[in-house]
């Protein structure tokens, strides 16, 4: 098959970072609201029916959104396989952790309203409490942790050793700003999403949160800038970068420097848009709220997730996740990608695949479209959680 | 089996996999008959099926949810666990998951969503086009995993690359159409549409014994015993032996299976019952049925069917063609760049390339293979045989029950067709006691398949010991603990929801005939 040389390798390579960056951007923003929901929970809702309009506001469409999560890791593993290989195993325990909330996650929306029992019912809440925040707190604090450069190394056969990737490591001070910038940011998507699908007292709860979650993600993040430019120091390729050459991180020089991770910004400003996004979108959001305006809120949270993620993204191109203990071993977008012809494959899938995807996920939002119906809940009808 | 990193980590994987197959087969079954049941009620408006696809739908999501939880662990434990594995084989086993994350999962979990909260917002055929949209999704995801699957039985389109350290893809084609993932899938939805099928006809039964639900139960049994011997037969006659003979390693996973240790005259005999001994090498006690497996096996009466010891001195070829492999491999690899290597390596590993992984099987007796001693060879060689009294009776306890299925299937078949489904009580009471059987028939199908592809992880190519990550045993033990202890608890909750769900019955369905076309929906609002 000579069909995959119609787009260059090195053309496929960036065209697939930018879809690594559209599908964790995908999870954060549809999934993300799911668990900002599920972190909400206990403080919006005072009764059994309150909480579950909440859980019924993400119950028809949170299965759908956790799929981005799904897909992403399948992604990565297709193509970026040193990357998978790399992040999964080396976030070992912070992914059992991850798993963990996610496996709560499903069963307590399916069997939390199936029987009456309040300690059964209270039990599962903490579940989907627990289910929205650790993910939302341990995706942010390994983001954190690949800005400073991870613990691992290759040997010539490809082995990947860890040099102390212990849990407790992973929870430094930069890292777990990281990780609240992500548990704020995401409690302010869920609020505004609850202002959309709810109406009451519920409503005005996630008006309240949903403000005080945006303000913190804006001076969170700025803060997280700041520290980032005077305390983290950043990783540059020192030697020439061959763009379309096999798939070898052990191939190229590396060098760590203050302020390398600014050094995009400074050569493309253009680029200065996904930060600004990241700070003023936050605030656009509270304003929206403050003024009632959900769906519009909504929109404005999913914009600063996309420029926060985004300026994650381009501060460390072309590095994807720099190591700190041998700077070499890095892996970055020229040199850690499938094959040309793998690249390629998953390319033509995903151009048949994602605009089908798009559409009929469209469809079931406007199907399911408007406030949940708390008497609707009461009666029993509709199949709801 | 000691319990270092690798055992650990094969432990955590077989628990993890055995687990989430508690759940699939139904998903897989029930969601297809789930769509049958609804479209008869399209067709005929009677709401009685809308109320049968309603209440084993509640069945289907209690199931579906730990299915789906599970799911995640499946995929991202390669990474976890299998981080050499994953950096190795990812450029072609990584795109058949994605593939199936986008082709099917987002198709699945999408309109699962509508399935449950649409049935008031949807026309009677919208509604109907979500319950297909999640059967359809469900299949098409049991395609993509066995095509990565299969790969790994059957690792055909791809090769080495030493610029790289890793196999890449060569034939996106050769890897879908795998004759061994086609097989093991049109296998593998048969199992579950019977697993499907014998827990709606088991169920049934019960309230057909309790004098429950009569009009529902009578009409779920009737289409399960149809659709499920249908399938059952399917399983069986179209089973994956097709894909037993393409491989070196399918024939030594067919000699365990049989406990075959010598090849015999064709066509060879089957070896209805015995005990295998693998220290002794030898099977005991065999009870023999003349030419059967020669003929399954080849369908030919002249084809050999080899034993176990010469595959192993095959293997020892192979070893010895490896370890020409990994020396040509580094003189590549020692070369400052891919042009300028010797053309003597070159061309070595060209010929031989294929036969790297069985060099690897020596890492287990010597750092370096070009190090390795006969013995070592002959240990290696050896190990090529996976577990002989595991595959024999796990392999026989399937396919017994895999008969039983078909007739147990075609004896209510033939009483629903006789309209006499409930005169025989005790028929109904084996159809309630046989509801656990088809679990126990796939898990021992996984078995056959997985312990049976030992000591390879992908088969020729890369031994399992080789492919895990560089843990700790004690980190590796600690989430085996965790793992098992949320399992658990998930079983013991989804089960006691289950037999509440039943217990409890259907929902009275008194609401009208839904409308036929969306127009009509916003009308009678």
């Amino acid at each position: 098959m000579i069909l995959h040389d119609l787009i260059a390798y090195d053309t496929l390579r960036l065209i697939w970072w930018v879809l690594l960056g559209v599908l964790l951007i995908g999870f954060a923003v549809m999934d993300g609201f799911d668990l900002g929901t599920q972190i909400l929970l206990p403080f919006v809702a005072e009764n059994d029916l309150e909480r579950r309009v909440v859980i019924n506001a993400v119950g028809p469409v949170w299965e759908g959104n956790q799929v981005w999560l799904i897909l992403g890791g399948g992604a990565i593993f297709a193509a970026w396989p040193p990357l998978y290989a790399v992040s999964f195993s080396g976030f070992y325990l912070a992914m059992f952790l991850i798993l963990f909330a996610l496996i709560l996650r499903p069963v307590g929306f399916k069997y939390r309203s199936k029987r009456e029992g309040p300690g059964w019912r209270a039990g599962w809440d903490w579940g989907l409490f627990v289910g929205g925040l650790v993910p939302a707190l341990v995706v942010g604090v390994a983001v954190g942790n690949v800005l400073r450069g991870v613990p691992f190394r290759f040997d010539d056969a490809m082995r990947i050793f860890y040099d102390g990737t212990t849990l407790f490591e992973l929870l430094n001070p930069f890292a777990l700003l990281a990780g609240l910038i992500s548990v704020a940011m995401l409690t302010m998507h869920g609020a505004a999403w609850l202002m959309l699908k709810t109406s009451g007292p519920v409503e005005t709860r996630a008006r309240g949160y949903g403000i005080s979650a945006a303000l913190l993600t804006a001076i969170l993040y700025a803060l997280a800038g700041i520290w980032l430019w005077l305390g983290v120091d950043g990783y540059a390729v020192t030697s020439t970068v061959v763009t379309d050459g096999p798939s070898n991180p052990l191939a190229k020089s590396v060098e760590v420097a203050a302020g390398a991770w600014f050094r995009n910004y400074e050569a493309h400003p253009w680029m200065m848009v996904a930060p600004a996004l990241g700070l003023a979108g936050p605030l656009i959001a509270a304003g929206l709220m403050a003024l009632g305006r959900g769906g519009l809120a909504l929109l404005a949270s999913g914009l600063s997730i996309f420029g926060i993620v985004a300026s994650v993204g381009l501060a460390m191109f072309p590095f994807i996740l720099p190591s700190s203990v041998d700077p070499r071993s890095s892996l970055t977008v020229w040199d850690a990608s499938s094959s040309h012809m793998t690249l390629f494959v998953m390319l033509a899938a995903t151009v048949i695949f994602l605009p089908l995807i798009i559409a009929y996920t469209t469809w079931v939002y406007r199907v399911l479209w408007g406030k949940v119906d708390a008497r609707a809940i009461q009666d029993g009808r509709g199949h709801s959680y | 089996m000691e319990l270092d990193i690798v055992a650990l980590s094969r432990l955590q994987f077989a628990t993890t996999a055995l687990f989430h197959f508690l759940f699939v087969p139904l998903t897989l079954g029930l969601s297809v008959l789930l769509a049958i049941m609804e479209t008869v009620y399209v067709m005929t408006g009677r709401t009685i099926w809308r109320q049968m696809t309603k209440f084993w739908g509640v069945l289907f999501g209690i199931n579906f949810v730990v299915g789906v939880a599970t799911g995640i662990v499946m995929e991202f434990q390669f990474g976890m666990n299998w981080s050499y594995y994953s950096q190795y084989v990812g450029d072609i086993f990584g795109a058949p998951l994605a593939i199936e994350g986008m082709m099917a999962f987002f198709l699945e979990a999408t309109f699962v969503g509508l399935f449950f909260f649409g049935w008031d917002r949807l026309s009677k055929i919208g509604h109907l086009a979500a319950t297909w949209a999640v059967a359809l999704g469900s299949n098409f995801s049991a395609l993509w995993i066995l095509i990565a699957n299969g790969w790994m039985q059957n690792p055909v389109g791809s090769a080495f690359n030493p610029e790289t350290m890793r196999m890449e893809i060569t034939s996106f084609f050769d890897v879908m159409f795998n004759p061994v993932a086609q097989a093991k899938f049109v296998h593998t939805v048969s199992a579950g549409y019977v697993t499907a099928s014998i827990f709606v006809l088991g169920v049934s039964a019960w309230y057909l014994l309790n004098g429950r639900h009569l009009k529902l139960a009578r009409r779920s049994m009737t289409v399960a015993a149809s659709f499920g011997l249908a399938a059952s037969l399917s399983v069986v006659v179209l089973g994956d032996e097709s894909g037993y003979l393409t491989t070196e390693h399918q024939r030594m996973k067919m000699a365990a299976m049989e406990g075959m240790w010598h090849t015999e005259p064709a066509p060879a005999a089957f070896n209805l019952i015995g005990l295998p001994d693998q220290r002794a090498r030898e099977t005991h006690f065999a009870v023999q049925v003349p030419g059967v497996l020669g003929l399954i096996g080849t369908r030919s009466l002249t084809r050999e069917i080899p034993g176990i010891f010469d595959l192993v001195e095959e293997a020892k070829d192979h070893i010895r063609d490896g370890i020409r492999a990994y020396d040509a491999l580094q003189a590549i690899r020692a070369a400052p760049n891919g042009d300028a290597a010797p053309a003597e390596a070159k061309a070595t590993f060209g010929d031989l390339g294929h036969r790297l992984g069985y060099a690897l099987l020596l890492l287990r007796y010597v750092e370096d293979p070009r190090r390795a001693t006969e013995a070592d060879i002959e240990k290696a060689a050896w190990d090529t045989v996976p577990n002989v009294p595991t595959m024999f009776f796990a392999f026989r306890t399937m396919v017994g029950l895999g008969f039983f299925f078909i007739l147990l299937t075609g004896t209510f078949f033939w009483l629903s067709a006789r309209r006499a489904l409930d005169r025989r009580r005790w028929l109904l009471r084996v159809a309630v006691i046989a509801i656990p059987l088809p679990w126990l028939a796939a898990e021992l199908g996984w078995v056959v398949a997985e312990v049976g592809r030992q000591p390879w992880s992908i088969e020729g190519v890369l031994p399992t010991a080789a492919a895990v990550s560089n843990l700790g045993a004690s980190t590796v033990l600690t989430t085996l603990l965790g793992f098992i202890a949320i399992y658990t608890c998930l079983f013991i909750v989804e089960m006691g929801l289950m037999l509440r769900a039943i217990r409890k019955g259907p929902d009275p369905d008194t609401g009208p005939e839904a409308p036929l076309a969306p127009g009509a929906l916003v009308a009678a609002e």
